[in-house]
């Protein structure tokens, strides 16, 4: 697109980048804000249904359609209040770096082929680390409320994200291993063709990583049953019960696009990104699966591919806060210390040992045809890549480490 | 942009006209980092010093991520603003009593600690100065900044821990030029580096851990105190 802006409508380089930096800026904005109103109408919606309730009917037609825009304008009408005792800047400050830390993890999440933000090298590592900084928002909260419920609500919330980020990433690190690359389009090209090529169906290892995967992600995000940052029984509203108005809507906006965020992480990691269960693209011969041979058409099919998973992975998150109770902190950190982390650590060796054993897969269904992830990134034909792993014949390593050294130069 | 800033800073020098939106954003991080990190000595309040800090260390991220140095960029905000404030802040807000809570510099604190720090700053400017890109003719060529071609790759970086180095290979066993050492992957250090921290954590683990009584009431009262507090 801006080789297109550039050569053929003919605009200056800098205003051309300046144009898209902000087209992504607001795509990426647009998405979190019109996810919240759409995911807090579901929620209200999904909630009623498994309470045997309606939930809103009249808002909006009979569906409650617009039940999340009035909720916004009711929000907006509030006033905005601010204890006494509070500290003003860091008060006010708090909701936007909660908000912040959200909106830069989505610089990094390709939604379909090369329609990514920005393509890092080290995606998964930067998304994860952006979204870890979301927590900070609610430390400051919590501490800038001088409110004894705020503080009690930040703190259990700091414990539990920091404790939850390391099985975490153990889950993480499995897909980046198969992968060979820590670039999430790279991972998702991987995955390209019939849903057996997803990460999640390539061993039992990568299967029951997953699910620790959804747990840790439900925990990260503070969602039920880990809610203990905001468990109304004991502490009102936790960290954000001095927030009204605006503010309390940006803490709220964040929460929805962190679920979000991590749903899609879950999809291009584990479900294959924007590669639909049946290559239909690929058997119509509209793509060969890289994002620089597709039309239209079939990018606008891999976004809704990503956008559908996405939200399925919210609408799970929703299924499993209005089924369970809300945990106790020592039964979270048991979960986390005790469950998670060894099971994490297990199935990354397990699925090493796996890679190791089945190098070209169980059934070994090598037609000789190389995934697009595979054609760009050159490096990954040396030890542990595809081309020397499937040959029978035992290869010398040498000249392969020095093709490595080659094409890394 | 005054063209006496653009000469002083080679970064500014605009490309064929318009923005330089790199030595814009170089600029403007670099005086976030600046501004934020001399807002952390003059806060006299813990936890707006925590949040300056934070913000200084991602501005710096920033510059990382701005020269092309992503993987350096994402470890930053990994470790430094993610690890190291949100323990700090544990460390702070729950061991903080009321006279450290609010920190008065006395003045004679004030002109010492400006000494010192003029005087690193003074060096590291000499330091900077002095760098062949900052003078003759490098500036001139549009910038004293190297700019990453095509996409940067972590991946030499990763290669280069298992004994892959981008500048020769360890099992060729050829000597480098430099200083005739066989060359070595990073596997060793980092193993070394990462036992010691687990040692460290085990070490702290014992210190912080609960001391349970001895004559409590069996397996049943363990367990029922013996979790997180």
């Amino acid at each position: 697109m801006a080789e297109y802006l550039i050569q053929t409508v003919g605009l200056p380089g800098w205003l051309t980048w300046s144009l898209l930096a902000v087209l992504s800026a607001v795509l990426i904005l647009n998405l979190m804000a019109g996810g919240a109103l759409v995911f807090i109408w579901a929620e209200r919606k999904v909630s009623a249904r498994i309470q045997d309730r309606l939930g809103p009917t009249r808002t909006g037609g009979s569906f409650g359609w617009l039940q999340s825009l009035a909720d916004g304008i009711k929000l907006l009408a509030k006033e905005d209040l601010m204890p006494e005792g509070a500290d003003g800047m860091l008060f006010r400050v708090a909701p936007y770096v909660s908000f912040c830390a959200s909106f830069a993890a989505f610089i990094g999440l390709p939604f379909a082929f090369d329609m990514v933000g920005l393509r890092l090298n080290v995606g998964v590592f930067y998304v994860v680390a952006v979204l870890g900084l979301e927590v900070f928002g609610v430390i400051l909260a919590g501490y800038a409320s001088a409110s004894k419920w705020s503080l009690f609500g930040a703190m259990r919330e700091a414990a539990q994200v920091v404790s939850y980020e390391v099985p975490l990433g153990m889950c993480i690190v499995v897909p980046v291993m198969l992968a060979g690359t820590m670039d999430l389009v790279t991972i998702a090209e991987k995955q390209a063709g019939w849903f057996t090529n997803w990460y999640l169906f390539h061993d039992p290892f990568t299967f029951v990583v997953f699910w620790v995967y959804v747990t840790c992600a439900v925990a990260s995000v503070n969602r039920a049953p880990f809610d203990l940052a905001e468990a109304e029984s004991e502490l009102v509203a936790g960290f954000h019960t001095e927030y009204s108005g605006l503010r309390w809507s940006f803490f709220f906006m964040a929460e929805y696009s962190s679920m979000f965020l991590v749903s899609g992480l879950a999809a291009v990691l584990f479900l294959g990104g924007w590669n639909g269960p049946v290559p239909i693209a690929t058997l119509l011969g509209l793509s060969d699966g890289t994002g620089e041979s597709t039309g239209a058409i079939v990018r606008l099919l891999g976004l809704a591919n990503l956008l559908g998973k996405a939200t399925l992975g919210v609408l799970i998150m929703m299924w499993i806060r209005w089924t369970l109770p809300r945990l106790r902190i020592d039964q979270v950190m048991t979960t986390c210390l005790k469950y998670c982390t060894p099971i994490a650590a297990v199935m990354f060796a397990g699925a090493m040992t796996w890679l190791w054993v089945f190098p070209g897969g169980v059934l070994n269904l090598d037609d000789g045809s190389r995934r697009p992830g595979e054609i760009r990134e050159g490096w990954l034909e040396g030890p542990g890549g595809r081309s020397t792993a499937v040959s029978d014949a035992p290869v010398d390593d040498a000249p392969a480490l020095a093709e490595i050294a080659e094409v890394s130069k | 942009m005054s063209s006496s800033v653009a000469q002083l800073l080679p970064v500014l020098a605009a490309a064929e006209g318009g923005l330089n939106w790199h030595g814009f954003f170089f600029l403007l991080f670099a005086l976030l980092a600046c501004c934020l990190a001399v807002a952390v000595v003059l806060a006299d309040n813990v936890v707006r010093m925590a949040f300056y800090l934070v913000l200084s260390l991602g501005a710096t991220a920033g510059l990382f991520f701005l020269a092309g140095a992503e993987f350096v960029g994402a470890m930053q905000l990994m470790i430094y603003v993610g690890g190291t404030l949100v323990l700090l802040i544990f460390g702070v807000m729950l061991t903080a009593q009321e006279p450290f809570v609010s920190i008065k510099t006395p003045v004679r604190d004030k002109v010492l600690a400006g000494l010192v720090g003029g005087a690193l700053l003074a060096v590291l400017i000499q330091a900077a100065l002095s760098g062949p890109a900052w003078s003759g003719s490098a500036a001139e060529g549009g910038g004293g900044v190297a700019l990453a071609a095509g996409q940067p790759s972590a991946t030499p970086l990763g290669m280069a821990l298992v004994g892959i180095r981008v500048d020769g290979d360890v099992a060729s066993g050829e000597k480098s030029p430099e200083d005739g050492q066989v060359r070595s992957g990073y596997l060793l250090p980092f193993e070394i580096v990462s036992v010691h921290l687990l040692v460290v954590l085990v070490g702290a683990a014992y210190l912080a851990r609960s001391k349970r009584r001895k004559s409590s009431g069996g397996q049943g009262a363990d367990l029922s105190t013996g979790g997180m507090r």
